[in-house]
C-alpha cells in the first residue's frame, strides 16, 4: 500500500517537471521541420516513422511474394517484362533459381522483422504506451529516437544488399549454416549474406533500445490511479512483447555474430566435416545444429513478438466496438503471461527432424501443445466478448473479427505441427507455409490493420476512407483463405516448401491448377493492399476530419487528449484514472471513461 | 503488351473504386452519418454470415477436390507411415470439430449481435466457472493428443530391430549417394578429408579399413529396398544441410554435415504393388530434399525401388564394391565368382 502511494507521489513530481519542461521547450526552441518530422523525439512521430517505414517494406516484401508466386503459378510461361526490370536475374523472362530464392528469403526476413516486428510493435508501442498509460512521452525519448534510426540503418543496409552483383541472401529467412556460412555454397552466400547479418545486428540494437524503453515506461510512468490491472490489454500485450524481445533478441545477435566469424574469420562454430564445391575445408568440431538452437531461441519467441501486440489491440478493439467489457480481463492477462513463459520453452519444435534426441523432443511436444491452452482461453474469451454485444462493424472491428477467425484456423494447424509424429511428415512442406502465414503472418497483419484503422484518427486527426476500408477487408479476408487454405493440402501431400518448379516430381506435380489460382488471388490481394496504402497516404492529407475527441466512444486515455495532441499529449495536467478500461454498458451507460471517478451508487462488479 | 494492358485495367478499376469510395463518403455526410453507418453495419453483418456459409462450403469443396491427392491418404507405404496417418486422423477429427464450432460461433455472434437500437450490450466482465471450463477441457483434449503423439513418436524413433538392413545416405549439392555395407554388413570407416572424386573415393572411405572392401556405392540410380524388411538409414551430408524426405513413407530426417543422423522403417508395399494400387504405371518412390540447400534444392531428387528379397538379391549380385573401382589392380576380375559368392552370403538372411 505504502509502495503504491510512494509511486504515485513520484509520478506527480515527474508530471510537474515534465509540464514545466514542455513549456520551456515550446517557448525557446521553435520546432523546425527536422526536429519535428525527422529527428523527432515525440513518441507519436516516432510511431508514425516506424509505421511508414514498415509500410514501405511491406510493399517491397509483398511485391516479392507476387514475383515468386508468378513462377510457382506459371512455371512454363515467360514474362519478358521481368527481364526488363531485373536483367540477368530473370533472363529470358524466367525467374532464375537464385532470384527465386533471394525473393523468398528477403520476403520472409522483411515481413517477419521489418514489418511485423518493427512496423507493428514499433508503431503501436510508441504511439499507444504514453497515450494509454497517461505519460507525456517515453521514459527516454532520445533512446526511442535512436531505436528508430537504428532500424532505419538496418533498412538501408538490407535494401542495399538487393543491389550487390551476387544478389542478397538467399538461404531462406532462417539462414541455416553451413549454407549461409560457405561462400562457395551459392550466390546468396556471398556478400549479400554479410549485409543481411549486419543489417540484422543493427535491427536487434533497434529492437533492444525500443524494448527497454517500452518496459521502463509501462512500469514506471503510469499516471495516478493507473494500477497495472487497470491498464488496457494493449499495454499488457506490449509489455510482454517487449520482455520477450529483450530476453531473446540478444541470443540471435550472438548467433549472427558467430556466423559472421565463421564466414570471414575462419572459425568453426557451425562448421565441421565439409566438402563443398570440390574443396575439403579444414573446419572440424563445430555444430551446424548449434545455430538452429540459437536462431529458434529467438525465432520462436519472435512468433509471439509478432502475435501478442495484435492480440492486445484486437482485445481492445473487439471490446470497444461490441460496447461490452472484454470478457475475463484477468484470464486475458494470465494467458498472455502463460504464452510469454511458454514461448521460451518450445523452440526445439522447429527441430524435431534434425536428429534431436527423441526423448528431449517429447518434452517439446508437451510444452508446445500446452500453448494451446492459453490460446484457447483467449479465443473463447473473445467469442464471449461478442456474445450479447451491440456490435459496430468499423473497418478496425472487421479486421479484429478476421484476426480471431484466422487465429483459430492457424492455431489449430499448429496442433498438427507441434505434434512431433505428424511433424515428421509435414516438416518443411507447404503445410508449414500455410500454417505460419495464417496464424502469424496474415493474422498479425489483420491485427495491424485493425490497429491502423482504429487509431488513424488519433495519429492524423482524420479518418481513413471507410468504404475503401471495407473493400480492403473483404478482399483480404477472402483472399487470405483462398491462398492459404488449399495450400495445406499440398503440404499434406508432402510438397516441400522452397520448390520453385514441381514439374519433375512424380508425387508433387498434381497441383498446377491450384498453384495458378493461388497466384491469381495473391495478385488481387496485393492490389487491394496497394489500395489501402493509397487510402492511408491520401487520408493523411485529405481524409475526413475528426470532429469529436472520442470518435469510437472509447474509455481509454488516448481519447482524452486533443484531436491533434502536441508533444506532451495533454495541454494541462495528465488525467487521473479511477477505473479499469472496460466499463462499457455498465449500469445502463454506453461507456464510462477511465477518468471518471467511481460514483456512489455504481455497481461493484469488477 | 499484355502486361501493360493488365496494369492499365487494374489502374482503371482502382480509380473507379476510389471515386465510388469518395462519393459514398460525401453521400453519407449528406444523408446523415449515423443513418448510413447503420446501413453499412447491416451490410457487413450480412456479409460476415455469408462468409461463414460460403467459407464452410468452400472448406468442404476443397476437401472433396484435394483430399484424395494426399498421396491416397491413409495408404502410407511404411509401417511408421501408418502411425503418422493414424495420428493425422486423430488430429484432423479433433481440430475439425473445434474449427467448425468456433468459426460458426464467431461469425454467428457477429451477425446476431450486430448493432440494433432495440438492444443494449450486456455488461458481462467475467465468469470464473466458464473460464475454468474452457481451460480444463482443452487441457484434457490436449493430453489425449500428446499421449497418442508420444506413443507413436517413440515407436517411430525407437531402436531399429536387429535384423534391419543398413544403408548409408549422403546428401550433397544436389544429389544423393548411397552405400550398402556389403556382405560383412558393416559400413567401413570414412573421413571427409580423404574424399577424392578423381580417385574414385567420393565418400572418403578409408581403404585401410578392411570392412570398406565390400561396401557398395550407388549414385544417380535407384536406392533398392526390400519389402517388409526393416531398413535403417544412416544419413550424412557433405556440404550443407539436406533432408531425406520420403513422403510416401511419411518420413523425413535431416542430413547434417558433421553429425550423422539415423531413421528406420519397414517398407510395406513394393513399387509394383503401388503401381497397381494407384493405377499409375509410372509410379515411383521419391526422395525429396526438404531442407533448403541452395539453388538446385528444388530438383535434388532421388528414387527408390522397393522389391522382393529375390529381386533385391539379384540386383545386389550385379554390384561391384567401390574398393575395386579405386583399386582396379586388386580386382580379382572374376565377376561371376564374385557375384555368386555374394548371393550365398545374403541368402541365409532369408531364413531369419
Amino acid at each position: 500500500m505504502s509502495n503504491e502511494a510512494n509511486m504515485h507521489g513520484n509520478a506527480e513530481v515527474i508530471t510537474h517537471h515534465d509540464v514545466h519542461h514542455d513549456e520551456h521547450h515550446v517557448h525557446h526552441h521553435k520546432e523546425t521541420f527536422i526536429t519535428k518530422y525527422i529527428f523527432s523525439q515525440d513518441h507519436k512521430t516516432i510511431g508514425k516513422q516506424f509505421l511508414i517505414t514498415g509500410i514501405v517494406w511491406a510493399i517491397i516484401g509483398g511485391l516479392f511474394s507476387v514475383l515468386f508466386r508468378l513462377q510457382l503459378g506459371f512455371p512454363e510461361q515467360t514474362f519478358p517484362i521481368l527481364e526488363t526490370f531485373f536483367g540477368k536475374w530473370a533472363a529470358g523472362g524466367v525467374i532464375q533459381p537464385e532470384f527465386y530464392y533471394a525473393l523468398v528469403t528477403i520476403h520472409g526476413t522483411v515481413l517477419v522483422f521489418f514489418v511485423l516486428t518493427a512496423g507493428l510493435s514499433g508503431t503501436f508501442a510508441n504511439l499507444l504506451i504514453p497515450l494509454q498509460i497517461g505519460a507525456r512521452d517515453m521514459a527516454s525519448p532520445f533512446l526511442n529516437m535512436l531505436s528508430y534510426w537504428f532500424f532505419f540503418i538496418a533498412s538501408v543496409i538490407m535494401f542495399s544488399s538487393l543491389f550487390v552483383h551476387t544478389g542478397p541472401a538467399s538461404g531462406g529467412w532462417t539462414i541455416y549454416p553451413p549454407l549461409s556460412a560457405l561462400h562457395q555454397a551459392g550466390q546468396g552466400s556471398k556478400i549479400g549474406m554479410d549485409l543481411w547479418l549486419i543489417s540484422m545486428a543493427m535491427f536487434i540494437v533497434s529492437s533492444l533500445l525500443g524494448g527497454l524503453n517500452y518496459i521502463t515506461t509501462i512500469l514506471n510512468m503510469r499516471t495516478k490511479g493507473m494500477s497495472m490491472t487497470r491498464m488496457p490489454l494493449t499495454m499488457w500485450a506490449i509489455l510482454f512483447t517487449a520482455v520477450l524481445g529483450v530476453l531473446s533478441f540478444p541470443v540471435l545477435l550472438s548467433g549472427a555474430i558467430l556466423l559472421l566469424f565463421d564466414r570471414n574469420l575462419g572459425t568453426s562454430f557451425y562448421l565441421s566435416d565439409i566438402y563443398v564445391a570440390g574443396q575439403i575445408l579444414p573446419n572440424e568440431g563445430g555444430s551446424a545444429i548449434l545455430f538452429q538452437h540459437l536462431f529458434w531461441f529467438l525465432g520462436h519467441p519472435e512468433v509471439y513478438i509478432i502475435l501478442l501486440p495484435a492480440m492486445g489491440m484486437v482485445s481492445e478493439i473487439l471490446s470497444v466496438n461490441s460496447r461490452k467489457p472484454i470478457f475475463g480481463y484477468m484470464a486475458m492477462v494470465g494467458s498472455l503471461f502463460a504464452i510469454t513463459i511458454l514461448a521460451f520453452l518450445v523452440w526445439a519444435h522447429h527441430m524435431f527432424v534434425t536428429g534431436l534426441n527423441p526423448f528431449l523432443g517429447a518434452f517439446f511436444v508437451l510444452l508446445t501443445l500446452l500453448i494451446a491452452v492459453p490460446s484457447a482461453i483467449k479465443v473463447f474469451n473473445w467469442l464471449t466478448t461478442l456474445w450479447r454485444g451491440n456490435i459496430r462493424f468499423t473497418p478496425g472491428m472487421l479486421f479484429a473479427i478476421g484476426f480471431v477467425s484466422l487465429f483459430i484456423s492457424g492455431g489449430l494447424t499448429g496442433l498438427f505441427l507441434g505434434n512431433s509424429t505428424i511433424d515428421i511428415h509435414l516438416h518443411d512442406t507447404k503445410f508449414v507455409v500455410a500454417h505460419f502465414h495464417i496464424v502469424m503472418g496474415v493474422a498479425s497483419m489483420f491485427g495491424m490493420h485493425a490497429g491502423i484503422y482504429h487509431w488513424f484518427p488519433k495519429m492524423f486527426g482524420r479518418y481513413l476512407n471507410h468504404t475503401l476500408g471495407y473493400i480492403h477487408f473483404w478482399i483480404t479476408m477472402v483472399g487470405a483463405y483462398l491462398i492459404f487454405w488449399p495450400m495445406h493440402y499440398e503440404g499434406l501431400a508432402g510438397v516441400p516448401r522452397r520448390y520453385l518448379d514441381l514439374s519433375s516430381w512424380h508425387a508433387f506435380n498434381k497441383f498446377d491448377d491450384l498453384n495458378k489460382m493461388i497466384t491469381v488471388v495473391s495478385i488481387i490481394v496485393f492490389a487491394a493492399q496497394l489500395m489501402f496504402v493509397f487510402n492511408f497516404f491520401y487520408s493523411i492529407f485529405k481524409g475526413r476530419k475528426v470532429r469529436t475527441q472520442n470518435p469510437w466512444g472509447s474509455n481509454t486515455l488516448e481519447w482524452t487528449t486533443p484531436i491533434n495532441p502536441g508533444h506532451g499529449n495533454w495541454p494541462g495536467e495528465i488525467p487521473e484514472v479511477h477505473r479499469w478500461a472496460y466499463d462499457y454498458g455498465k449500469d445502463g451507460r454506453e461507456f464510462i471513461p477511465q477518468t471518471e471517478p467511481v460514483g456512489p451508487n455504481e455497481s461493484t462488479d469488477h | 503488351m499484355q502486361t501493360t494492358f493488365i496494369i492499365l485495367i487494374l489502374l482503371l478499376g482502382f480509380l473507379i473504386t476510389f471515386q465510388i469510395a469518395k462519393a459514398s463518403e460525401y453521400v453519407s455526410v449528406m444523408r446523415g452519418e449515423e443513418k448510413s453507418r447503420k446501413q453499412t453495419n447491416r451490410i457487413n453483418g450480412f456479409l460476415l454470415l455469408a462468409f461463414l456459409v460460403l467459407g464452410l462450403i468452400g472448406v468442404y469443396y476443397c476437401n472433396e477436390k484435394y483430399g484424395g491427392k494426399i498421396l491416397q491418404f491413409g495408404s502410407a507405404a511404411s509401417d511408421h507411415g501408418h502411425d503418422v496417418d493414424n495420428m493425422l486422423k486423430i488430429t484432423i477429427v479433433i481440430t475439425g470439430i473445434v474449427f467448425v464450432i468456433t468459426q460458426i460461433v464467431l461469425f454467428w455472434f457477429a451477425y446476431k449481435y450486430q448493432e440494433s437500437d432495440n438492444r443494449k450490450a450486456y455488461f458481462y466482465p467475467h465468469n470464473n466457472k466458464l473460464e475454468v471450463l474452457w481451460t480444463a477441457v482443452p487441457a484434457i483434449v490436449l493430453t489425449v493428443m500428446v499421449g497418442f503423439g508420444l506413443y507413436y513418436w517413440f515407436r517411430i524413433t525407437g531402436e531399429a530391430p536387429a535384423n534391419a538392413m543398413q544403408v548409408e545416405v549422403t546428401g550433397s549439392q544436389f544429389k544423393w549417394e548411397f552405400r550398402y555395407p556389403g556382405k560383412d554388413k558393416v559400413l567401413g570407416k570414412k573421413y571427409f578429408k580423404r574424399i577424392d572424386e578423381g580417385a574414385n573415393n567420393p565418400l572418403g572411405q578409408l581403404w585401410e579399413d578392411s570392412t570398406n572392401k565390400d561396401d557398395i556405392y550407388i549414385v544417380q540410380e535407384d536406392l533398392h529396398l526390400v519389402v517388409n524388411k526393416p531398413v535403417r538409414l544412416i544419413i550424412n551430408a557433405k556440404d550443407v544441410i539436406h533432408d531425406v524426405g520420403l513422403s510416401h513413407f511419411r518420413l523425413k530426417m535431416d542430413a547434417v554435415p558433421g553429425t550423422p543422423t539415423t531413421m528406420w522403417f519397414t517398407p510395406t508395399k513394393t513399387t509394383k504393388q503401388m503401381r497397381a494400387e494407384t493405377g499409375d504405371p509410372d509410379f515411383v518412390y521419391e526422395i525429396s530434399c526438404d531442407q533448403m540447400c541452395g539453388q538446385g534444392h528444388y530438383k535434388m531428387r532421388g528414387t527408390i525401388v522397393v522389391e522382393s528379397q529375390e529381386e533385391f538379391d539379384f540386383w545386389m549380385a550385379k554390384q561391384k564394391p567401390k574398393f575395386y573401382f579405386a583399386h582396379p589392380e586388386l580386382d580379382p576380375n572374376a565377376p561371376k565368382k564374385d557375384s555368386t559368392g555374394k548371393i550365398a552370403a545374403v541368402m541365409p538372411q532369408k531364413s531369419n
